[in-house]
């Protein structure tokens, strides 16, 4: 589905990403862990294509096609979902909306029908339920004044409407209390699916027994230093990741 | 004291040349000499076949205005205009003066049918039913072409027609409020404006009459080296409800044209006029050439106690917009509102706002104003609010929003506030802020394009101003704005 071949990207002269080699396959649950300024965010934007870095090596094939040469909009037509760690505020525009222009403008790209409006509502009642939405919040601005906890809600609510092939969750459990984290991980469980794969980025184990992942890499210093099952991540949780800087050092 | 907020910033080339409107109608035309002297001034007013008394007040006009000077002040910059240059009268050559549709150019028609100006009734009749019905003046250059649905309004005791008519046929209405809300003497384009106007709408509605549909006049100006100096007057007898709306379009030419219209209202007890514009003249290319220089007085007169007066403006054309439809609060408990929305791009050069006057005791106004500005404009908000000694109890809410797309454009804000009594309450809320590149990556990352994620930002941003328009003017603003920025981003 995915894979990345020695991809090097470098923003204002400062190098972030240093060779990454990268596979993700249909129905993979992959998990990316690191370390701080490892290049995991970097990652995310490269792979969702935001203007500011700067791509020096290597590629990133999406089912076969070059991602690398098409505009965000069209990645996104094409399948690529990334809900962001930090999700931007749309003032007066209401979160309906902007659901309906977006996943509208996505099917327009594939050559699809728009929805009606019945079976838009319908679609997105669906989803908003099972993410315990409630229905005045998606007639609010989007995320304008939401807390933590609901914007990440929304984001997944827009990857359940949205139905992407290839997701990526940016740090999603950032800022989330146990029962959000609850609410946003079984959101996300509901859409595993044997043509989706997921790239599930994250500093800490806690999210991973919620969404349980098929392989885990290690990223350091803007490469993959080691890749395992689902327990690698129980080993950074008891060991950090000090290993892996001495590693760099020697 | 003024507070000024700035935010200018450096180059960024743009396409403008968006222009849907832009052409030009082959029609053989009939002209004033070149110039302005009092010979031009009686050659109008004899082809409007004008009164003595309407002359006399034109000529006094004139003599005024050759001793006044071209206001200064604005945030806009521009070549001098030579006044001697200009045509100030130009009407079709065939039947300047049609009796009904049938005797109106063909062309003339073809060209309103090409701007989506519906002038047969039968068709707006024959319509999809519960489309709302607008009657339409349509003013083409120096001459009003066709007015809709007269008959059917004087049933209801609504006058509306050309200006140059009333003119003929109720003087004694047009003398008693002609230039009580913009005087003479107001200002330098507006006393040019009394001298030589040439056509625009005149609008009564008697007391207790809720006009039965929307009035609107459409303004087109064709001819070259021309100006448009259209006059409208709008009365709101005791009681009375009147919505109206105003549309303006121009071909492109790579010189400037001039429109210097003078717009008054006058609300009676208890009435209330809500006015709106959609205006939409050329707006020069991507360089600066060419563009209409919309110099415009437009003034409402809460005149009776009770009374509403409502301004609602999408702007988003004109080389240059020197702008300020304000009112007068003279009635007590009268209201005073002022929605805008002032779109610029490329070498557009924007100065718009309101006055709000408060002389009548418990009188309110609004304003909420949203400027946004895109490529290399200058986008002014600059507005007056004012009690005076007697205006008890007045209060005045403002809120005044900048948009700024991408970083070569600027957003200024001038409010002034003046209160020469304790009791008023004036609030001013003003923002500037800039379309992020976070919030663009954002909305392509959901799928939208960068033109469809500004013109969703956008309208998110304006989005309080189009609730006050009409409904169907609302969805064609709402067009209007996004045509208006694209290629405003990349």
């Amino acid at each position: 589905m995915l894979e990345i071949k020695n991809l090097v990207v470098q923003i204002e002269d400062k190098r972030i990403l240093n060779g990454l080699n990268l596979t993700v396959n249909k129905g993979e649950v992959a998990a990316i862990m690191g370390p701080n300024g490892s290049g995991k965010s970097t990652l995310s934007y490269v792979i969702a294509g935001k203007e500011d870095y700067e791509v020096l090596d290597g590629e990133i094939l999406l089912n076969g096609e070059n991602v690398l040469e098409m505009e965000p909009d069209q990645r996104a037509a094409a399948g690529v979902f990334l809900a962001f760690q930090y999700p931007l505020e749309i003032p007066g525009v209401a979160s309906m909306t902007f659901l309906k222009a977006t996943l509208n403008a996505q099917r327009k790209a594939r050559g699809e029908d728009e929805l009606t409006t019945p079976d838009f509502i319908k679609r997105v009642n669906a989803a908003a339920t099972q993410l315990e939405i409630p229905k005045d919040m998606l007639k609010r601005a989007l995320n304008v004044g939401f807390s933590g906890g609901e914007k990440k809600r929304m984001e997944i609510l827009q990857m359940a409407l949205l139905q992407p092939s290839f997701c990526i969750l940016d740090e999603t459990d950032s800022g989330l209390d146990i029962d959000a984290l609850r609410i946003v991980s079984e959101g996300v469980n509901a859409l595993r699916s044997a043509d989706r794969a997921f790239l599930v980025i994250t500093h800490y184990q806690r999210l991973l027994n919620h969404i349980v992942p098929d392989t885990v890499h290690v990223m350091h210093a803007g490469r993959i230093v080691k890749t395992g099952g689902k327990e690698l991540a129980l080993e950074l949780e008891a060991n950090g990741y000090a290993d892996y800087r001495e590693t760099e050092a020697a | 004291m003024p507070a000024v907020q700035e935010t200018i910033d450096q180059v960024r080339l743009i396409d403008v040349d968006q222009y849907k409107y832009g052409f030009e109608t082959e029609v053989e035309m009939e002209k004033s000499p070149r110039g302005l002297s009092e010979d031009v001034i009686r050659f109008i007013s004899a082809k409007k076949g004008e009164p003595e008394w309407m002359l006399q007040w034109r000529l006094d006009a004139y003599k005024r205005w050759l001793t006044m000077k071209e206001p200064a002040w604005a945030r806009v910059s521009y070549d001098k205009i030579d006044y001697n240059d200009i045509y100030y009268y130009a009407a079709p050559k065939k039947n300047p003066a049609p009796k009904s549709l049938d005797e109106v150019d063909p062309e003339i028609l073809r060209t309103y049918e090409k701007l989506g100006i519906p002038l047969r009734e039968q068709e707006i009749l024959a319509g999809v039913e519960p489309q709302r019905r607008v009657a339409v003046d349509a003013v083409f250059d120096s001459v009003s072409v066709a007015t809709t649905f007269k008959e059917e309004l004087a049933k209801a005791g609504v006058i509306f027609m050309p200006i140059s008519e009333a003119i003929r046929e109720y003087p004694d209405l047009v003398k008693q409020y002609l230039g009580s809300v913009v005087p003479v003497t107001d200002n330098f384009f507006a006393t040019l404006n009394s001298a030589v106007f040439t056509d625009g709408s005149f609008v009564y509605v008697p007391p207790g009459v809720r006009c039965p549909m929307e009035l609107s006049t459409y303004f087109r100006i064709n001819e070259k080296n021309t100006g448009q100096f259209e006059r409208t007057l709008i009365i709101a007898d005791k009681g009375s409800y009147v919505s109206y709306l105003e549309g303006c379009t121009a071909p492109k030419r790579d010189e400037n044209q001039l429109h210097a219209a003078v717009v008054e209202l006058v609300a009676l007890d208890d009435a209330e006029i809500k006015y709106s514009t959609v205006q939409n003249w050329y707006p020069g290319d991507a360089e600066g050439r060419g563009g209409i220089y919309n110099f415009v007085t437009k003034r409402g007169d809460c005149r009776g106690k009770n009374s509403v007066i409502t301004w609602t403006q999408v702007e988003t054309g004109s080389a240059i917009t020197w702008k300020y439809p304000s009112c007068i609060l003279r009635g007590d408990n009268s209201r005073g509102e002022f929605y805008s929305i002032a779109v610029s791009n490329g070498m557009q050069q924007v100065d718009s706002g309101t006055k709000m006057i408060h002389l009548g005791k418990n009188t309110t106004s609004r304003i909420i104003s949203k400027g946004i500005a895109a490529g290399r404009s200058e986008n002014t908000y600059r507005g007056l609010v004012s009690a005076h000694r007697k205006a008890t109890g007045a209060r005045n809410f403002t809120n005044c929003d900048s948009l700024l797309i991408g970083n070569q454009c600027g957003a200024h804000t001038v409010p002034y506030i003046e209160s020469k009594n304790a009791t008023a309450v004036f609030e001013h809320e003003a923002t500037t802020s800039k379309i992020s590149e976070d919030q663009m990556f954002y909305c392509q990352q959901r799928g939208l394009s960068e033109e469809e994620a500004t013109a969703l930002i956008v309208n998110g941003f304006v989005k309080d101003v189009l609730q006050q328009l009409p409904m169907e003017f609302a969805v064609e603003a709402q067009k209007l704005i996004s045509i208006s920025l694209e290629g405003s981003v990349g």
